[in-house]
């Protein structure tokens, strides 16, 4: 981009306030009332490519010398590709994972294991001087605008030191950058002199995107970017960043613990458990179609208000229990011990994330429609096992049923249980 | 009529401060029933907590000015002594904090914070006290309670500390439930089980149960009746299905739009609310909510920004209150919310 993201195109135009907080409720006004769901284009090609990506934290004894006396297992095993301005969404319950694969993908961790090839190049181990250019193009929003701002730094100075640490504009250029991003987020220009406390939580978490956007990235990891607004102004920042995804064609990797935003931000969702990918699929699948116990537990759980208002309410799957600890989990299936399904080969043999469909991907043995799950393992001849999940010396394992990020265009077809194509 | 078991009515709550008067809660009334949920939805600073803080009598001996009238079986909780208040909070009006690991205290376990809880209004030893504490945290489903009774807060998953504050909070059968956010710091899957638990418990126990929640989902799930709060006031009030049906109020729209949906068409439209919830400090004039109203100019004249409407009621019915001057707010609800909010719907018509 030559010329630096122009402000004025299709962005929400601004009003002068005044000096009182209180006044600024007319200071944001979208062009155009509501935004629909974010539509997909599924031919991108990925900017992204994460491939059996394992984040082990050790866990040390007591005392002098502190050994090592486990891991926490924080993210085991995952892949996925976020496509070009495209955008991919992470769910799950708190210590599923998706924090750490989020800190993972912007390299604020070096992971255990896997690879994570970003825009072509390999990510995974480069070393901090080579990682520098890198945080141009890969940024963060994070959920606490309380937090994340530091209080004694004015709004200009936070916007303007990504420009400076990376010197992509002269000193005396900075300001009138900043003062473009804010325009961009929807903030008064000339308000870069105030300080964080000066502005509530939504306008706050506007000033993290601003500075997320400073240098053009190419991704951005959102790690729940609205979970800690209120439900108005969550929408008004869901849109704005709606709106800065389809100006600047940027990647979103979305983690959220709310299902229901993202699925409004995201057209492809992965369900995390235990730090595994459990499912991952388009949108329309996932929500409507979703063939994993736990992903249809997790839907069932949403209280759903516009539902609830023209028809009562709907059966919820209750779980039982907590989440196991991550440190020693369930052998075979991790969610085994709270899943309804549950057979002795769930204990013993970890199911694969089978592909099921043209864009659906499922770890299951028992994998179907909510109330049409099969009364037979479906992966057991995959994994040349029994129904019980003991090896079975005559059987011959498929080969491939590699954690491959990305679909394929065989998959495993659950009616008539060979492989079908597109 | 008899007399409501619950009645609230004129409730204010104001903080002097250098600037000027905070009315955190301005004149509300509301009533509840045994055995029945109100919901009292808004946003941060909207006056919902504050206003159950009163009814727990928390701001005496703080330099709030509590004015109005809070009676319940017929006794005016702003009316008796501090030692009468005493005796009746924690036994028949207690409350659920929205963080159960802040609501504990981290050196004692959650065992004797439970028995504690029985023992202020009850005089027992504390051998009978703790087997009290284990037989509601069996009531409340934490496994092997004999064992956990003794475990500290940190021992516990957020689901469980959950539990244990229900378990503290029903120790003594209270009669009025006031339960603060219960489940916005939890999972949805946890969340659907400390929902499950209280229904439960409210049945068994025939409690009046007050939710305060920013969840419009978790209000139609739980609520009977439902009380919309915008700027320390009551905007919507009624039967919880007709407001969430048939709301006839722009903030009460606002919210529904403001939510996405896990279900349903995705052409739906996220329609956020415009601007941000006023100062209490400085309210705008007239209706709070109209700086971010879209619909005022549909009223004649600048009745929005001058005059205050009342709660009245509504076009449809005689219980369903709001406070609007919009005259014809069904007709705009269906013909301008619901398609872009509920598309499906519409088409099915």
């Amino acid at each position: 981009m030559s010329n630096f993201w122009p402000g004025d195109a299709g962005m929400p135009s601004e009003e002068p306030v005044g000096e009182d907080a209180t006044d600024e409720v007319t200071e944001f006004q979208e062009p155009e009332m509501g935004h629909a769901a974010s539509v997909a284009d599924w031919g991108a090609k990925p900017i992204l490519d994460v491939r059996d990506l394992k984040m082990y934290f050790p866990v040390k004894s007591s005392g002098v010398i502190r050994r090592t006396i486990g891991h926490v297992q924080a993210v085991d095993g995952v892949s996925f590709q976020v496509p070009a301005g495209g955008s991919l969404g992470l769910v799950g319950e708190s210590g599923c994972g998706k924090s750490t694969t989020g800190r993972l993908v912007t390299r604020l961790y070096e992971p255990t294991g896997g690879s994570i090839e970003f825009d072509g190049r390999d990510i995974t181990t480069i070393s901090a001087r080579s990682l520098k250019p890198l945080r141009r193009e890969i940024q963060m929003i994070f959920q606490d605008p309380y937090t994340s701002l530091n209080p004694r730094h004015s709004v200009g100075s936070i916007i303007g030191a990504p420009l400076a640490i990376h010197q992509v504009v002269p000193k005396d250029k900075i300001l009138p950058r900043v003062q473009e991003l804010l325009e961009i987020v929807g903030l008064n220009p000339e308000h870069y002199n105030r300080y964080p406390h000066e502005f509530s939580g939504g306008q706050r978490q506007r000033i993290g995107i601003a500075r997320a956007l400073t240098l053009q990235p190419k991704l951005l990891v959102a790690d729940e970017p609205v979970s800690a607004l209120d439900v108005s102004i969550q929408a008004q920042v869901i849109n704005l960043l709606q709106d800065l995804q389809r100006e600047f064609g940027i990647a979103f990797l979305f983690i959220a613990h709310d299902l229901a935003v993202v699925r409004h931000f995201c057209p492809e969702v992965a369900v995390m458990y235990l730090g595994k990918i459990v499912e991952i699929a388009d949108r329309e699948t996932l929500y409507n179609r979703p063939n994993h116990p736990y992903t249809q537990a997790l839907l069932s759980a949403v209280p759903n208000v516009k539902q609830a208002a023209i028809g009562g309410r709907r059966e919820r799957i209750q779980l039982e229990g907590d989440v196991p600890s991550p440190i020693n989990p369930p052998s075979g299936c991790r969610f085994r011990t709270r899943c309804s399904l549950a057979q002795e080969i769930c204990a013993r043999v970890e199911p694969p994330l089978l592909q099921i469909g043209k864009r659906h991907k499922v770890a299951c043995h028992f994998a179907g429609e909510l109330g049409h799950h099969p009364d037979r393992p479906i992966t057991a001849s995959l994994l040349g096992v029994d129904d019980t999940g003991t090896p079975d010396p005559g059987a011959s394992p498929a080969t491939d049923l590699g954690n491959e990020p990305g679909y394929s265009d065989t998959w495993f077809d659950l009616e008539r249980k060979t492989m079908a194509k597109a | 009529m008899t007399t409501p078991f619950l009645s609230v009515r004129d409730l204010k709550v104001h903080f002097p401060t250098p600037d000027g008067i905070v009315k955190a809660t301005d004149g509300l009334s509301f009533t509840l029933e045994k055995g029945k949920t109100i919901g009292i939805v808004g946003e941060s600073g909207s006056g919902k907590s504050v206003s159950s803080s009163a009814i727990l009598g928390l701001h005496r001996h703080t330099n709030a000015i509590v004015s109005g009238e809070i009676l319940l079986d017929g006794v005016d909780l702003l009316k008796i002594s501090d030692e009468d208040m005493r005796r009746k909070r924690g036994a028949d009006v207690a409350m659920i904090f929205q963080d159960p690991l802040s609501a504990m205290h981290p050196y004692y376990t959650v065992g004797s914070q439970i028995a504690e809880a029985y023992r202020v209004h009850h005089d027992v030893s504390r051998k009978k006290a703790k087997a009290r504490a284990v037989e509601m945290l069996d009531r409340v489903g934490i496994p092997q309670p004999d064992h956990r009774v003794d475990d500290y807060p940190h021992q516990f998953s957020g689901g469980m500390r959950q539990r244990a504050m229900i378990a503290m909070a029903l120790i003594n059968n209270p009669s009025l439930l006031i339960a603060d956010e219960p489940t916005t710091a939890l999972d949805v899957t946890v969340q659907a089980q400390i929902l499950d638990l209280l229904q439960d418990l409210q049945r068994d126990f025939d409690a009046a149960v007050i939710m305060i929640t920013h969840d419009l989902g978790v209000i139609a799930e739980m609520a009977d009746d439902v009380l919309v709060m915008y700027a320390g006031r009551a905007v919507e009030y009624g039967a919880g299905k007709e407001i969430l049906t048939h709301p006839e109020m722009p903030y009460t729209w606002g919210l529904l739009s403001s939510v996405p949906d896990v279900a349903g068409d995705t052409s739906a439209k996220l329609i956020p609310i415009p601007g941000n919830p006023p100062s209490l400090l400085t309210p705008p004039p007239g209706c709070a909510f109209n700086p971010r109203c879209t619909h005022k100019d549909k009223v004649p004249g600048d009745l929005c920004t001058t005059v205050l409407p009342d709660l009245v009621p509504g076009v449809r019915s005689e219980t369903h209150l709001k406070r609007c001057h919009l005259a014809n707010p069904d007709a705009i609800y269906e013909q301008e919310i619901l398609p872009e909010i509920l598309p499906e719907l519409v088409e099915e018509r």
